[in-house]
């Protein structure tokens, strides 16, 4: 019998390392040999983290545990793991099983099965045989002949062939030519790689010397974010096991090709998602890109033939190599084949990380896998693409999920970040929010990527502020094509996306702050007033709460709130038990 | 540069020990391409980069103090001025912005009297914004590290904030 106990990030921030060691100590304590505790990555529904998953003699899933905090092990030891019956009570119910049932798993197939750090588990499903086929019998052409079937485009944003990126790095001449990872996921709000990352480095691994052998590289980097560390600590583990094993190294599998990697640990830039800068990074320099012309793939790192690609690309690859291009082709739409990853989070029921085919209407994700708005609420927008993606709205939740049909909505699929919005998010903040974002992280190379942001932000500032005026909307607009058109990548170039796509499906709520002084989503402070309605009970419990005293009122007397001294500050919404504090 | 002496707390003088930072600067003080890998390294043993740990790695690396400092201030991950034990890392991604990340900052800001980027007064505690730290479904996040690991804190409120900084202070007491 073997216990898996999900140790991801997500898992590890709500105590699954605590319920980990609660069942070593009780399995010891009670002696049960036939027991093994086994870590696992994320499985995916990080809204039921702690999960434990049991799995009978024979390897197959018996039950699995959702939220289990120390205090449930006990039962679940006796009961289960001695009594033989498990505690139905605890386990996953029907409705969170379809969260993973309608999923169509490929980049994920090994997140949340194996444990990570026994590359024995990777290869016992298959692992390393891809790469063990293309080195000892396939030749560069053929391998990007495949993946030139399979219609494999780039994960990180730009959607980019992959096999063109592979064909042109390999066409270069040149004896030192680089693979590299970019593991830096910029994108805040986005989690895809940092799972696969911990769930399942080896496929990356596996991914990378696949793509090195296509291209002629020797030497492979990944460049991980600094934020990442149990990312970095199971990835140096893993391409330790794989050192061992020579699937890493010289002449790999008796051949005369080799090939290595090593990691570099990013400093935290979010231009540097961008292939010149990530390359300047690297090279110990400040991240900032530089003009393309010449492309990576003639002169990057070192100046050598380079080629870049993201965690998620890589790890499509091994799948592709060992059930063929076609397989892959035949999921998706005519553009946009495979499979693409969701980090699904937000105002959401059912956070997590979602793997479903391209061309999924938008409705299906939110709703049928995540299950709809928290609390019931009314669903208003998505946003997808992160700070260069677009918000789309509520009537367009139709929209099937591929490049081409994204992109039509103003949005970007971009790396798989999917932030869900509900009535209660103003739309106007958050394009303030995502511009904020943009103007830290601009590398100041462009005028108008480093100046224009920084004025964009400050109108918006001012309308969640209550002090919008006419013709600010209209100022936006041409800021945001400016600002698109003067800058040199694609941090400028798309940096303006949310203010515009806020601005073409959310105008009333621009109009409402600017003119009417009033937030909709009743959101931005400025623009709100608390009242005390008849439901009123006197209870007082405000009046102490209120950390200026602006509420006054005598027991079992309605209270009322002074708008002068209030700093609206809500702790009187959050203290009163009768809803009688009005937001308006 | 911001690190003015009379304020920093590396010692303020060339006699300090860099004793710690000679095997790194033996690894990778030729290797080029190397220096963000050093400034990493060097965070992690002082903790920030002091004026006189730059001059140092100037020194060992022949790259200009200037041009360190160029890329020390360029990304998110390097400090120039000493921080607190406890390292709070608030998240500031998206997710955790719609599900009321600036009050989770205004809790910690009100119950340590610190804002972005300031330590507390008794050392023990420096608040640092950050973009992603990929608990997205755990919205909003925090993370407190110290030299011997970090610890990530997910679904938080501003009273689980409040009781989760007094715990790490009551540890001190």
């Amino acid at each position: 019998m073997k216990v898996m106990i999900g140790q991801g990030s997500c898992g590890v921030a709500t105590g699954a390392k605590k319920t980990s060691n609660e069942f070593e100590k009780l399995v010891a304590e009670k002696g049960l040999k036939n027991v093994v505790i086994d870590k696992t990555g994320c499985i995916g529904t990080c809204y039921l983290e702690p999960i434990v998953d049991v799995y009978d003699d024979n390897g197959a899933l018996e039950t699995r545990y959702v939220k289990v905090q120390p205090e449930k092990v006990a039962e679940i030891v006796e009961k289960h793991l001695i009594g033989g019956k498990p505690v139905e009570e605890y386990a996953i119910s029907d409705v969170d099983k379809t969260f993973l049932e309608k999923q169509k798993r490929i980049v994920l197939r090994n997140c949340g099965v194996i444990n990570p750090e026994h590359i024995e588990e990777y290869i016992a499903r298959g692992g390393y045989e891809s790469v063990k086929k293309v080195v000892t019998s396939m030749t560069q052409d053929e391998v990007i002949d495949v993946i030139k079937v399979s219609g494999l485009k780039g994960r990180g944003g730009a959607g980019f062939p992959t096999w063109f990126k592979w064909n042109e790095a390999k066409k270069n001449p040149g004896a030192n030519k680089y693979m590299v990872c970019n593991a830096d996921e910029g994108d805040p709000g986005a989690f895809m790689d940092r799972s696969v990352l911990e769930g399942d480095p080896h496929s990356l691994i596996e991914g990378m010397t696949i793509g090195g052998f296509a291209m002629g590289a020797t030497e492979g980097v990944i460049y991980v974010r600094a934020e990442y560390p149990l990312a970095i600590a199971r990835l140096e583990i893993a391409m330790a096991q794989a050192r061992e094993k020579g699937f890493l190294g010289k002449n790999l599998f008796g051949t005369n090709f080799s090939f290595d990697l090593r990691i570099k640990a990013g400093a935290g830039a979010f231009v540097c998602g961008e292939e010149t800068a990530l390359i300047a990074s690297l090279e110990g320099e400040r991240g900032m890109p530089r003009l393309k012309p010449p492309f990576p793939a003639a002169k990057g790192y070192w100046q050598k033939p380079t080629n870049i690609n993201n965690v998620e690309t890589f790890a499509n690859v091994p799948w592709i190599l060992a059930n063929g291009g076609e397989a892959f082709a035949a999921m998706g739409t005519d553009n946009s084949k495979g499979t693409k990853v969701f980090a699904l989070a937000g105002k959401i029921k059912k956070g997590g990380l979602v793997e479903v085919p391209m061309g999924l209407p938008l409705k299906e994700v939110i709703f049928g896998i995540g299950g709809g708005i928290k609390q019931d609420k009314q669903f208003k927008a998505v946003q997808m693409g992160g700070p260069s993606g677009g918000c789309i709205p509520a009537d367009l939740i139709d929209t099937p999920v591929s490049y081409e049909d994204i992109t039509k909505t103003g949005a970007i699929v971009g790396s798989g970040g999917m932030i869900v919005m509900d009535e209660t998010t103003c739309m106007v903040d958050m394009a303030r929010y995502f511009l904020d974002f943009t103007r830290k992280e601009s590398c100041g190379k462009c005028n108008y990527c480093r100046i224009g942001t920084k004025r964009m932000l400050e109108i918006l500032e001012r309308i969640t502020r209550g002090e919008g005026r006419d013709g600010d909307i209209e100022l936006l607009e041409e800021l945001a094509n400016k600002v698109k058109d003067g800058s040199m990548c694609g941090l400028g170039q798309t940096a303006p996306n949310p203010v515009l796509t806020t601005i073409r499906y959310f105008r009333n709520e621009y109009e409402d702050h600017i003119y009417n002084h009033k937030c909709t989503a009743k959101s931005c402070k400025a623009l709100i007033r608390f009242t005390i309605s008849d439901a009123c009970k006197g209870c007082t419990l405000c009046a102490k709460k209120c950390p200026v005293g602006a509420i006054t009122g005598s027991v079992k007397q309605r209270h009322v709130i002074d708008p002068d001294k209030c700093i609206k500050c809500g702790k009187c919404e959050e203290s009163c038990n009768f809803g009688a504090v009005v937001r308006e | 540069m911001t690190c003015k002496k009379s304020e920093c707390q590396c010692g303020g003088n060339a006699a300090q020990d860099f004793s710690e930072l000679a095997p790194v600067l033996d690894k990778y003080a030729k290797v080029p391409g190397s220096l963000i890998t050093i400034l990493q390294k060097a965070q992690d043993i002082y903790g920030f980069l002091s004026i006189d740990v730059i001059n140092h790695i100037s020194e060992a690396t022949g790259i200009k103090p200037a041009k360190i400092y160029g890329v020390a201030t360029f990304y998110a991950q390097f400090r120039l001025q000493p921080i607190g034990k406890y390292l709070i890392m608030l998240c500031k991604g998206t997710a955790c912005h719609v599900n009321g990340a600036d009050m989770i900052e205004e809790a910690v800001c009100e119950h340590l009297n610190i804002q972005d980027g300031e330590t507390t007064e008794d050392g023990l505690f420096t608040l640092n914004n950050v973009a992603c730290l990929g608990c997205c479904s755990l919205a909003p996040v925090m993370m407190i590290k110290t030299n011997d690991g970090e610890e990530t804190f997910g679904n938080l409120t501003k009273d689980k904030v409040k009781a989760i900084l007094d715990d790490y202070r009551a540890k001190e007491a």
